[in-house]
């Protein structure tokens, strides 16, 4: 009736575990209780669950990121403090436990967390730095969003019911193989990401064709904000390289469902396919990460410097040329696999030219800096934080790209430190420069930039703590993932990096405080105009928040920063409203996700007929969803004159103002 | 929305055009895709033809069946309101062959660094 889940699948005897899920029930709990009490579930259904609005799908996404984060960085905190307790000692982690910790690490970081934080961005501010009232497929973009959700969910519920993988955050067979992996783990590893990576998959399709088909009347491809460019070279890659993480899984799932022989030892199957297939996928997937990230410091760096971004023309170069390069080097995560020289030297002298399009890129936002009246507020900290560390962070990459020099570093902590160096000081800092960036223009008020800057240097000083020690433990031989050691000198470095990981705690409890008094003062860090960092695109030019329909009217771009030129301009006068028509909200995303997370469940634990019921359900779902008839609402003119003349009146009062000023 | 770009989105076109030509062009591309199915589970099993040319056959099979689809169903054409999906195709298929060319030279080149298995058991012994 219920395949192989019984009580035993409870953890009840290791107390982390069950405390740990007994404290999120609590305050899930919690959370469900009070938004009943308060009569917010209407609310909640109608305007965020069931929305199909991209503003609304990019706050969830970065929601979810940040919830994410706090668990990931719960392993992280464990991780560090078994390795500073664990000298000549067992530490406090069993094997088992530690195994199935750093996989969820790596796991929820890449996946629930740096993917939902850069795709959230990307939802929230591309149409509306397109001059656009809407992606190109709204609802496939809630479905996306809510497969995401299902992944994320899945893998957090291996936490209370079973187990999670212990193979790494990659499941390299044949340890990942039925034979040598039993248990669940590796199922809830392998169902959470092909739901999640589908989703993944839909978001990419609608980001690619948003950017590449919707535009305000006048936006060409060459005066859309770099955000964009990246976006599209970042959802190309998605588009592209997905599909290849879902087979290679595929294949994995049915060597240990159907006992086939993809990447068993025997049978003929070959487990250095898996390496190759997933590196083809993971090395784009970097890409996919940095990329917007690279979008976010070009937009922050330009509008706090005062000037266009330097170099225009050779960033969107730089990005489409990463777009190809970035397929043409994943076997350097494998060069000790065995490849002979003519094999490594092409893949590591690739990788070395995919670093010159990136230095390309840094030395363009310096001369972006270079002369201008830079305004040093919390996103551009963020910037300059990315600039110095993700420099350090390329540089070992492409020392760990050259081949002797990785055999020597393949696996070690310096090895770690290199990804953590640019995925924290790129991917992570990018997340938070854009969060603090547009965090106005979705919510209506500003970031307490104090207490911004304050979790700035935080995880600043807390990054350079915690990873720098592991380059110099890499270097002295110490390998990544080991649970106890007996080495005297790894010890006082370990001790380090456990203090960076207290350093960059402190960061987030202060990132936490922000959000909760900025939300308490939210009438004095109230943003009345819409712009309130003097920006140069079109998402600057709409209410905050924006409404649903973003413009009243379509904005007539006219060249690059195409809100700048418009306030160089005199007002124009009040144009003609007319009636908008939006694409009505659905529950098909959650109902869709609803049924998958049934099915993943089941299929992890081998409860056949309830994968069926959640099939049919999910397929009746998307049945209902194409045959319904009122796909659109319209919202009257005089709904859209009244809130916009009401953004109109205060954006013309501070713009009067400022050019009095000046 | 108003695209200021000449090109449309692929299934943009005028319903009425959509309907007078499509069925036709579908009920072509059924019948070749079809043909190229039949095709090549019989030359799969044949004895007529020379045994080794039967892999090249179906790869050249398949790739007629590729083409057949992006033609027929996808109606990929080489108009100007095209350059979208043409730069699409164009992208998708110089990462396969990056891809595939890239793994079967990898594959190839696995056991490059490794030593000979006769000369492993030997050190082990």
């Amino acid at each position: 009736m219920l395949g192989k889940l019984t009580w035993a699948a409870i953890p009840f005897d290791q107390p982390i575990p069950l405390f740990a899920a007994a404290l999120v029930g609590v305050v899930i709990a919690g959370v469900l209780i009070l938004v009943v009490l308060k009569g917010w579930f209407p609310y909640l259904w109608r305007e965020w669950i069931t929305s199909v609005d991209h503003k609304r799908i990019g706050v969830m996404y970065t929601f979810l990121a940040m919830v994410m984060l706090l668990r990931g960085f719960t392993d992280a905190i464990m991780m560090r403090s078994q390795q500073a307790l664990a000298f000549q000692a067992p530490g406090y982690l069993p094997p088992e436990h530690y195994d199935q910790i750093f996989s969820a690490h790596g796991t929820l970081m890449i996946f629930f967390v740096a993917m939902p934080f850069v795709i959230g961005l990307m939802n929230f501010a591309v149409p509306l730095q397109l001059g656009v009232r809407d992606v190109a497929f709204p609802t496939l973009n809630s479905v996306g969003f809510w497969l995401t959700a299902t992944g994320a969910l899945l893998v957090n519920l291996s936490l209370v019911v079973g187990e999670f993988a212990r193979t790494g955050w990659l499941p390299y067979p044949p340890l990942s193989e039925l034979a040598y992996s039993p248990g669940v783990g590796v199922d809830y590893y392998l169902w959470s990401l092909e739901i999640s990576g589908v989703g993944t998959l839909l978001s990419g399709v609608n980001l690619v064709t948003t950017v590449l088909k919707m535009h305000a009347p006048g936006m060409r491809y060459l005066r859309m904000p770099m955000f964009c460019w990246t976006t599209l070279a970042a959802n190309l890659l998605i588009v592209a390289a997905f599909p290849i993480l879902t087979a290679t899984l595929a294949m994995l799932l049915l060597d240990r469902y159907l006992g086939f022989h993809f990447f068993t030892n025997t049978a003929g199957g070959n487990v250095m396919m898996f390496m190759n297939l997933i590196w083809a996928w993971g090395h784009p997937e970097v890409y996919i990460l940095i990329l917007p990230a690279f979008g976010v410091f070009s937009e922050v760096i330009s509008t706090f410097s005062r000037k266009p971004l330097f170099g225009y023309r050779s960033m969107v170069a730089a990005t489409m040329a990463i777009c190809i390069l970035a397929f043409m080097v994943w076997l350097h995560h494998f060069f000790t696999m065995g490849a002979g020289a003519d094999v490594n030297a092409m893949f590591g002298i690739a990788t070395m030219i995919i670093a010159v399009p990136t230095g390309v890129k840094v030395f363009n936002w310096i001369f972006t800096m270079f002369g201008g009246r830079i305004v040093y507020s919390t996103p551009i900290l963020w910037s300059i934080g990315f600039m110095v560390t993700f420099v350090i962070g390329g540089m070992t990459g492409v020392l760990l790209a050259v081949p002797p020099a990785d055999f020597v570093l393949h696996n070690s902590l310096f090895l770690v430190a290199h990804f953590h160096n640019v995925i924290i000081g790129g991917v992570l800092f990018g997340g938070f420069a854009g969060y603090s960036y547009w965090f106005p223009k979705a919510f209506g008020f500003r970031l307490h930039e104090g207490l911004g800057k304050a979790a700035f240097w935080c995880w600043f000083v807390g990054f350079y703590v915690a990873f720098m020690p592991l380059y110099v433990l890499g270097l002295m031989g110490m390998t990544r993932r080991m649970q106890h050691y007996d080495v005297p000198a790894w010890h006082p470095w370990l001790l380090i990096a456990a203090g960076g990981a207290a350093i960059i705690l402190a960061g987030i409890i202060l990132q936490i405080a922000q959000l909760v008094v900025s939300i308490r003062h939210r009438e004095a860090l109230r943003d009345e105009t819409g712009d309130p960092w003097n920006g140069r695109s079109l998402e600057w030019s709409t209410p905050s928040p924006p409404p649903a329909f973003n413009f009243a009217v379509l904005p007539h771009v006219e060249g690059i920063d195409a809100y700048w030129s418009m306030k160089q301009a005199p007002p124009n006068a009040e144009p003609d409203y007319e009636a908008i028509e939006m694409p009505r909200n659905s529950p098909t995303g959650f109902i869709c996700a609803f049924f998958a997370s049934i099915m993943g469940f089941a299929l992890i634990w081998h409860i056949w007929w309830m994968v069926a019921v959640a099939l049919v359900g999910a397929y009746a779902t998307f049945v209902v969803f194409a045959w319904r008839d009122r796909d659109e609402y319209t919202i009257p003119a005089a709904t859209v004159a009244r809130i916009d003349r009401a953004n109109r009146g205060a954006r013309e009062a501070a713009l009067i103002h400022a050019q009095a000023a000046s | 929305m108003s695209a200021s770009e000449p090109d449309t989105a692929p299934g943009d076109e005028p319903v009425e055009k959509h309907e007078a030509e499509g069925v036709g062009t579908y009920l072509i591309g059924l019948g070749l895709a079809s043909l190229l199915t039949v095709v090549s589970f019989f030359i799969s099993g044949t004895t007529l033809v020379w045994g080794p040319s039967i892999p090249v056959a179906l790869v050249v099979l398949a790739i007629a069946q590729m083409g057949v689809h992006l033609v027929f169903f996808l109606h990929m054409t080489t108009g100007p309101d095209n350059v979208n999906n043409v730069m699409a195709l164009a992208f998708g298929v110089l990462i396969v062959l990056l891809v595939l060319t890239g793994s079967l030279w990898i594959m190839a080149h696995l056991n490059h660094n490794m030593i000979p298995m006769d000369q492993m058991m030997q050190m082990q012994r």
